[in-house]
């Protein structure tokens, strides 16, 4: 009994472990998993800390990230050396995978802010969640869009079945759903529950899609390319997903600001006096 | 920790709709084998504040006993001891009046009599039309005959004599009477005092989400509200 | 009451529902037809590339007319109020999903198997392949519609965004279930010769164990106020 549950632990664990890994390539493992960790508790520990800083702590991070960003990019564009397959155009490389990180962490973090409303029932969880949910959209528009534009001359199509980009594709879809709900929903406490059970129910769905597309594709021998980097490249790439790192904290917090003010607006009023 | 008396205690109960107290920080007791009638202009939060007795809203501040239980928090448990006739009806128009009763008691777990429990309300049990032919007062009889499955300890009815005939308020007044004698709590709200007076015991005026007065029936038959 | 035995009493209320009215299945049915229709008019191919289609088609009839399903039995429930009735009953909030779940997948499995002989005639696509697996795919995959979509289903139908919403929440979320229900039909349908069926089959009881657990302890966070 214990092997058959060890059989399907390694069913859903392998695939989700794979799903990870494939939207972290070429960089190091333990530097990713120090990426995805610091952005998520960054973005978790919005809905707690905010008010008890007397800066505005995200300006510092969104200044060193948009200088990381030049940094990255002027590297990107013309220093590094061309990629030996794809030329020029695979400099694209160096916004795509970015893109494709801070849409991930972006998810990461509405998870998580959507199950910490459900429990605590903090607004600061709930608006987490909504300026994530919203800058990974932006950032999963980008990447899909990007890659439409630049797999053009590179692989000669605008769309390919990949794995990866289909589970980018339909996990966009999924979060646009949830801030569709989000704007027909009136009041502010059923907005809150209902889009932090959509986004939960959304997020886990997620490794599931990346699977179900994995076998669909394999099943059809179309395998997606995979690339070995050059140190060079790998390091510039490391810059350019720290820049789009801090970037979409940036984002995030600053999102996280308007969300609250608005709430704000819409508190709720003091007690009436005791009759 | 019992420490509060039998039958309904609401304490400083409070609940807004947006930026609005509908109901602001009402306190009352009602005891076992009590009619308590609440009156009020539209607006002022009648139907706001029987619907947080009925559990379906949340108090945003204070509490309400049932029998010494908290109601919110262990609705689970006070749900079951609480018949609330609202303005809907909670039926399902494609089935008929013994359908919709047998399909409630099921779900509940209720072991009543459905052909007894027709009778009181005075609907055949033989007749097998779907409720969507209904007209108002018969939707209305079945709806009370849903409420009282299972014997509720708290009674609560949103305006039950509009929507009914002289009959109908009949069979309203008889049944509040009888749960009554059943050492039930009942609420009823109303605008027309005096259809109600003859079964309550004790009333209270709501205005603006507060209690503006509350004394017994007779005395509420001369105040008039301002 | 039990979770379960008021699940069967949830079940039965919605199924005796459906019986009383058949207008649902049989609405839908001609809905998902019209679409098998519409693919074969507008694929311009050949009988053998027509076959291959029947199994995508199908589930693309079931999808589309899944939503309505899934609008309407929660048209029942808004129409009179009833769920809120059920809320304050109480019923259980997970009884109310696995319940309504489970007579929605009975429906969607009844739609699916009158599609059936229809896709075989319009696609010339008989089952060559495992009858007792395109058995499975049919349930399995209404099952996996039928999870997610009563949850959903009942976000579009309190946020009163009604259908417009539902297939933009739905779809997205059930592409797993769409890809390995399409394919496994198909493998069905054409022959099996690398036996990858079981693969799907195993991704489709993935999907549902994940849907019918979660879907279930989030109902109550919605259903419910607060």
């Amino acid at each position: 009994m214990y092997s058959r549950l060890y059989q399907l632990l390694k069913m859903v664990g392998d695939p989700l472990a794979d799903f990870i890994q494939a939207h972290l390539p070429l960089i190091h493992t333990q530097q990713a998993h120090l990426i995805g960790a610091a952005s998520l508790l960054l973005a978790a520990a919005l809905g707690f800390n905010h008010k008890k800083l007397p800066f505005r702590w995200e300006a510092v991070v969104g200044v060193l990230g948009v200088l990381l960003f030049i940094y990255g990019q002027a590297e990107g564009l013309v220093l590094a050396p061309k990629e030996s397959m794809m030329g020029d155009a695979g400099r694209i490389l160096y916004v795509h995978v970015p893109a494709a990180w801070v849409a991930m962490v972006a998810f990461g973090a509405a998870f998580v802010g959507s199950l910490t409303y459900l429990v605590t029932e903090r607004f600061g969880a709930d608006h987490v969640s909504e300026a994530s949910t919203e800058v990974g959209i932006v950032f999963s528009i980008l990447l899909l869009v990007l890659g439409a534009i630049f797999g053009r001359p590179t692989w000669g199509v605008y769309w390919t079945w990949d794995p990866r980009l289909t589970a980018s594709a339909v996990m966009m879809l999924t979060f646009v759903g949830v801030l569709l709900l989000r704007a027909v929903i009136v009041d502010a406490e059923n907005r809150a529950r209902w889009s932090a059970v959509a986004t939960i129910v959304a997020s886990i769905n997620i490794p599931i899609t990346y699977m179900s597309v994995k076998w669909w594709r394999t099943m059809h021998q179309m395998q997606s390319t995979k690339n070995t980097l050059d140190p060079d490249m790998r390091a510039v790439l490391w810059f350019n997903t720290w820049a789009f790192v801090l970037l979409g904290i940036w984002f995030i917090a600053t999102r996280y600001r308007i969300a609250a003010r608005q709430a704000a607006d819409e508190s709720a009023p003091a007690l009436p006096e005791a009759p | 920790m019992n420490s509060h008396p039998p039958g309904l205690v609401v304490d400083d109960l409070a609940r807004r709709f947006g930026r609005r107290w509908a109901v602001a920080r009402v306190s009352i007791e009602v005891p076992p084998a009590t009619v308590l009638m609440l009156t009020g202009a539209n607006g002022s939060g009648k139907t706001t504040f029987l619907r947080c007795l009925a559990t379906a809203l949340r108090p945003h501040h204070g509490s309400v006993y049932l029998n010494g239980q908290n109601t919110w928090t262990e609705r689970a448990e006070t749900r079951a001891a609480i018949g609330f006739l609202s303005h809907q009806s909670r039926l399902y128009t494609d089935l008929s009046a013994t359908d919709n009763l047998r399909m409630w008691a099921a779900m509940g777990g209720r072991t009543d009599n459905i052909e007894a429990l027709l009778e009181r309300v005075a609907l055949p049990a033989t007749r097998r039309d779907p409720v969507r032919t209904f007209s108002a007062g018969m939707k209305r009889r079945l709806s009370l005959a849903r409420t009282l499955l299972g014997r509720p300890k708290l009674l609560l009815l949103d305006e039950p004599f509009s929507a009914f005939d002289p009959e109908g308020q009949d069979l309203v007044r008889s049944v509040v009477t009888e749960a009554r004698q059943n050492g039930a709590t009942v609420i009823i709200t109303t605008h027309v005092p005096h259809l109600a007076a003859q079964v309550c015991d004790i009333a209270a005026h709501l205005n603006a989400g507060r209690i503006q007065w509350t004394g017994s029936v007779a005395e509420r038959l001369e105040w008039q509200p301002s | 009451m039990s979770v379960i035995l008021q699940s069967i009493a949830v079940a039965r209320k919605d199924l005796l529902i459906e019986w009383r009215s058949p207008s649902r299945v049989s609405g839908i049915l001609f809905f998902a037809l019209a679409l098998l229709l519409m693919v074969a008019f507008t694929t311009d191919a050949s009988a053998a590339t027509l076959r291959k289609q029947a199994g995508g088609a199908l589930w693309l009839g079931m999808l589309l007319a899944s939503t309505r399903s899934l609008d309407l039995s929660y048209a029942i429930e808004t129409e009179e109020d009833a769920l809120e009735g059920l809320v304050l009953w109480p019923v259980d909030p997970r009884a109310m999903f696995f319940g309504k779940a489970f007579a929605n997948t009975t429906i969607l499995f009844l739609v699916a198997s009158a599609l059936t002989p229809l896709a075989i005639a319009i696609f010339d696509a008989p089952i060559y392949g495992s009858v007792t697996h395109y058995v499975a795919f049919l349930a399995l995959g209404s099952a996996a519609l039928a999870a997610p979509g009563t949850l959903y289903a009942l976000l579009t139908a309190r946020a009163r965004s009604a259908s417009v919403l539902l297939p933009v929440l739905l779809f997205p979320l059930v592409v797993p279930a769409l890809i390995a229900a399409s394919r496994g039909t198909s493998l069905a349908m054409e022959g099996d010769l690398m036996n990858q069926a079981p693969s799907w089959i195993k991704l489709l009881l993935l999907f549902n164990a994940v849907h019918w657990s979660l879907d279930a302890l989030l109902y109550g966070r919605i259903v419910e106020d607060g």
